[in-house]
């Protein structure tokens, strides 16, 4: 299934463009190595519910599992039990976030977003309940929090940020296991037509399932990651709103809501594009009130243009086809 | 016909050098075609001729690249569906276009609902959409659900619906493909009432037998061009065959008669959650291709996917191979060597927004795939041998199948699973929509399975095909088997009498 990502990469260029003109500072190396660093850390959570997205799901909860996760994990550490072992209870915990989603939502056949609203209620709830609502750090873990937040020099002054080597890691799993593996195949076979994915032998509910339980992993993932980078947990609110900037990144980025496509290269261009629009928000001075609306323009602008470029291709191909037919005559 | 001494009135509807052009494809090259006013006219070709192209022209779904109609001598330009409606030109499509979860009443008058201060006028809508359903022979409750309705039920919904809008010209791209025997009569009985009316017909089907009865000229399409035009006593099986292929096409039914080998398929009191008070006992033999025929509703459907675990059985067993198995799910079934053609390609047969190399290949992906990765190679080999087999008209094998003619569909649902090489092999209406050549050779296909030892059940509504193939025949009404027929047994009668329920059972 291939996605035409041009459209999507011409707007993140042409944003870029525009504030690297405006402002000289926009190139420097500190501000480049924030906005990748923010940008993978959007594109992790982009491609997890990607993987809902794609069998026609959805993931409310993404938000209130990083909250509940990064509270775990402080928690946790606060009380000096072994690291290793927290972050196994948090990886635990998330697939098993997702399992239950799954299950709820194959075996009981309860719609995804009903499933995952409550989630999203639900998990914030018990953050803030086990933690007593009380702001929490990380101190003294300097070897987990390099390796989850730490930087790797390229050249003299330049750093590539931990985020952005986690999600180079996890593009690459999800490209082959989509473009590659049977799974990967099945899944956006089910997406299109769950009907036909289950008379031609699919088991669509464990495949439902496993998309969930990726889903709830990667973003358990990047709870800790968001937690080692924030270096404090707010209960209530960290992570908030994080599944509409995923659910965004992702219908930018090709992921059809209806199901069946989607793209990973597309997904992480536009969760550059969202995190590109704060920061050019910032530097070009524009009012900070104004941050939601841009971004929900520029998304609702950038879907258009998709569109558009869709159609155009489809024109260019019955064109040259047509070409081809006279040629031959 | 008209009543009026006029010198030559032009046609009603005139098309004159059609074409039309897609990506890799030339659809239509020039085609010209008139139609008069009462007159029925049958457009006949193989898969992919371009028939359905040409009706979506006419209909304004789709615009063509070049040529022009005219309606009633003037040239008109059909920019989309309203604009066809408005010059009384009706298209009932090949896959049908009804909302499943609406009643009769809303899909007959979707769009254009009778209003009352601007509220939705429910008894109109009612009484309106009881006389037209009457016209079609169906005696519903207008507050019916549309999809709870047999799919032969729905396609004559979808003709009171064509019906309602006052269309001079109504055009039937493949109608009786999903009806009953029953239902087709009706159907023609609709269809020559419409032409005393002075309404014209287009009728498209691939079974010469309904345009020998019912067609007052055929116009045969090949690769997009006008192959042959017959009037009234031209119209026989055989000058249909030789424009449509361009040859004869003799020996249509090959079977040959052979010692079938061990038990294949052993049925037990099965009882499926569509009639779960009926239980069906039946056996099948390797080699053996045994027929199920009935009426619509029958519950011939039903039971293949029960068979396939798409709904599991509530009762009863089976077993397959001596194993005893109760499939849960198609996946079950497929792993003990079971495949199933269903009824509804668009709905549980293809993914649409795929390729013909991913949806051929996709029930074999489990055997060919390696440690989990998908295999190019077995896949486009196992998409090729589809397409070469089955003679599949595609410009490629990356075309997505939603752009393949509808009977180049349903050879890939039918291709897909050959590749597995089932030892049971159940089919539900296999050659719905299928031309005449690649109708021979699916048949030759199933005798030649046969031959190699599978086992194959198929449903059928076509009696022809029911009797031409099968070596014994199961008949089913109203979800129980009302009887079994050897093929020395067989005529259309013993059939029909068992089917509608006539006579009681011998067994
Ligand atoms: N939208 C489309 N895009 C690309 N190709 C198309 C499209 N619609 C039809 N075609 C191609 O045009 C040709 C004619 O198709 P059409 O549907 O008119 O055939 P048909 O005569 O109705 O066949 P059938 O008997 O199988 O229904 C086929 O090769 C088909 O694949
Ligand atoms: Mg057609």
């Amino acid at each position: 299934m291939k996605k035409n990502n041009l459209g999507i990469l011409g707007l993140f260029l042409a944003i870029f463009i525009f504030t690297a003109l405006q402002n000289d500072s926009f190139l420097g190396a500190g501000n480049m190595q924030n906005l990748i660093k923010w940008s993978s850390l959007y594109a992790i959570i982009g491609l997890a519910v990607a993987f809902v997205v794609i069998t026609g799901g959805i993931d409310l909860s993404i938000g209130s599992v990083i909250g509940l996760v990064a509270s775990v994990l402080a928690l946790m550490m606060g009380k000096g039990i072994n690291p290793a072992a927290c972050l196994v209870v948090v990886v635990v915990l998330s697939a098993g976030i997702g399992l239950l989603h799954g299950l709820l939502i194959t075996k009981v056949k309860l719609q995804p977003f009903v499933v995952t609203l409550c989630g999203l209620l639900f998990y914030r709830g018990l953050a803030r309940y086990l933690t007593d609502n009380q702001s929490m750090g990380f101190q003294g873990h300097d070897a987990l929090d390099n390796f989850f937040s730490g930087k790797m020099p390229i050249g003299s002054n330049f750093f590539l940020p931990a985020p952005f080597f986690f999600l180079v890691l996890v593009a690459v799993l999800a490209t082959v296991f989509l473009n590659r593996t049977v799974w990967g195949r099945y899944l956006f076979a089910l997406g299109n037509n769950e009907n036909a994915a289950r008379y031609s032998g699919i088991n669509t509910d464990h495949l439902k399932i496993l998309a969930y339980v990726v889903c709830s992993t990667l973003t358990g993932l990047a709870g800790v990651l968001f937690a080692f980078e924030l270096n404090s947990v707010q209960p209530a609110s960290t992570g908030e709103f994080y599944e509409l900037y995923a659910i965004a990144a992702a219908v930018l980025g090709g992921c059809s809501l209806r199901g069946g496509t989607g793209s990973v290269l597309g997904l992480i261009i536009a969760a550059a594009v969202i995190r590109l629009l704060y920061n050019s928000i910032n530097m070009l001075g524009i009012s900070t009130h104004l941050e939601y609306a841009i971004i929900g323009a520029v998304i609702l602008a950038g879907v258009i243009a998709d569109e558009l470029v869709k159609r155009y291709a489809v024109k260019r191909r019955a064109a040259k086809a047509l070409a081809e037919e006279a040629a031959r005559r | 016909m008209t009543h009026l001494a006029q010198a030559a009135p032009p046609p009603l509807l005139e098309a004159r050098l059609l074409s039309k052009q897609f990506p890799g494809v030339r659809a239509l090259r020039g085609v010209s075609l008139t139609l008069q006013r009462g007159e029925v006219l049958a457009v006949i070709g193989e898969n992919g001729a371009g028939k359905s192209t040409l009706m979506k022209i006419l209909a304004g779904v789709q615009l063509p690249d070049a040529g022009e109609i005219l309606v009633d001598g003037r040239p008109v330009r059909i920019a989309g569906v309203r604009a066809a409606q408005q010059l009384g030109v009706a298209l009932i499509h090949q896959e049908l276009n009804l909302a499943d979860n609406l009643d009769i009443g809303a899909n007959l008058f979707l769009g254009r609902e009778p209003r009352r201060c601007g509220f939705i006028d429910r008894s109109r809508i009612n009484t309106e959409a009881r006389t037209h359903l009457q016209r079609v022979g169906l005696d519903l409750p207008p507050d019916t659900i549309v999809g709870t309705l047999s799919i032969g039920r729905q396609q004559l919904v979808e003709i009171a619906k064509a019906l309602s809008s006052q269309a001079r010209v109504l055009i039937m791209d493949e109608p009786s493909s999903s009806l009953s025997q029953h239902e087709t009569e009706i159907l023609f009985r609709v269809v020559r009432d419409l032409r005393t009316q002075g309404i014209s017909v287009i009728y498209i089907s691939h079974r010469l037998g309904e345009v020998t009865a019912l067609a007052d000229r055929v116009v045969v399409l090949r690769d997009g061009e006008i192959a042959g035009e017959l009037v009234r006593e031209e119209i026989q099986h055989d000058a249909m065959v030789r424009l449509m292929v361009g040859r004869d096409l003799s020996q249509f039914y090959q079977r040959q008669p052979r010692p079938h080998g061990e038990l294949v398929l052993e049925v037990d009191h099965l009882r499926t959650p569509a009639h779960p008070r009926r239980d069906i006992s039946f056996q099948v033999r390797a080699g053996e291709i045994v027929g199920v025929a009935g009426l619509v509703g029958a519950g011939r459907t039903e039971l293949l996917q029960t068979l396939f675990g798409v709904t599991p059985a509530v009762g009863g067993g089976m077993r397959v191979r001596g194993q005893s198995l109760r499939p849960r799910s198609p996946q079950a079934a497929i792993a003990a060597g079971m495949a199933l053609v269903p009824e509804d390609r668009k709905q549980h047969g293809l993914i649409l927004a795929m390729s013909v190399r991913e949806n051929a290949s996709l029930p074999s992906l489990r055997r060919d795939h390696r440690h989990g990765f998908l295999n190019r190679i077995a896949e486009q080999t196992v998409a090729r041998n589809t397409v070469e087999k089955l003679g599949v008209k595609t410009p490629g094998l990356e075309q997505t199948v939603l752009l393949l003619s509808g009977g180049n569909q349903q050879k890939i649902v039918l291709g897909k699973w050959l590749a597995l090489k089932p030892h049971l092999l159940l089919l539900d209406e296999p050659t719905r929509g299928i031309d005449i050549g690649a109708k021979r050779e699916i048949y030759r296909l199933m005798d030649q399975l046969a031959a190699d030892g599978v086992a194959v059940l198929f449903v059928s509504s076509e009696m022809e095909e029911v009797l031409g193939m099968s070596d014994r025949v199961l008949v089913m009404h109203e979800g129980r088997l009302a009887g079994e027929l050897t093929r020395e047994q067989l005529s259309e009668e013993a059939v029909m009498h068992l089917a509608t329920g006539t006579i009681a059972s011998h067994n």
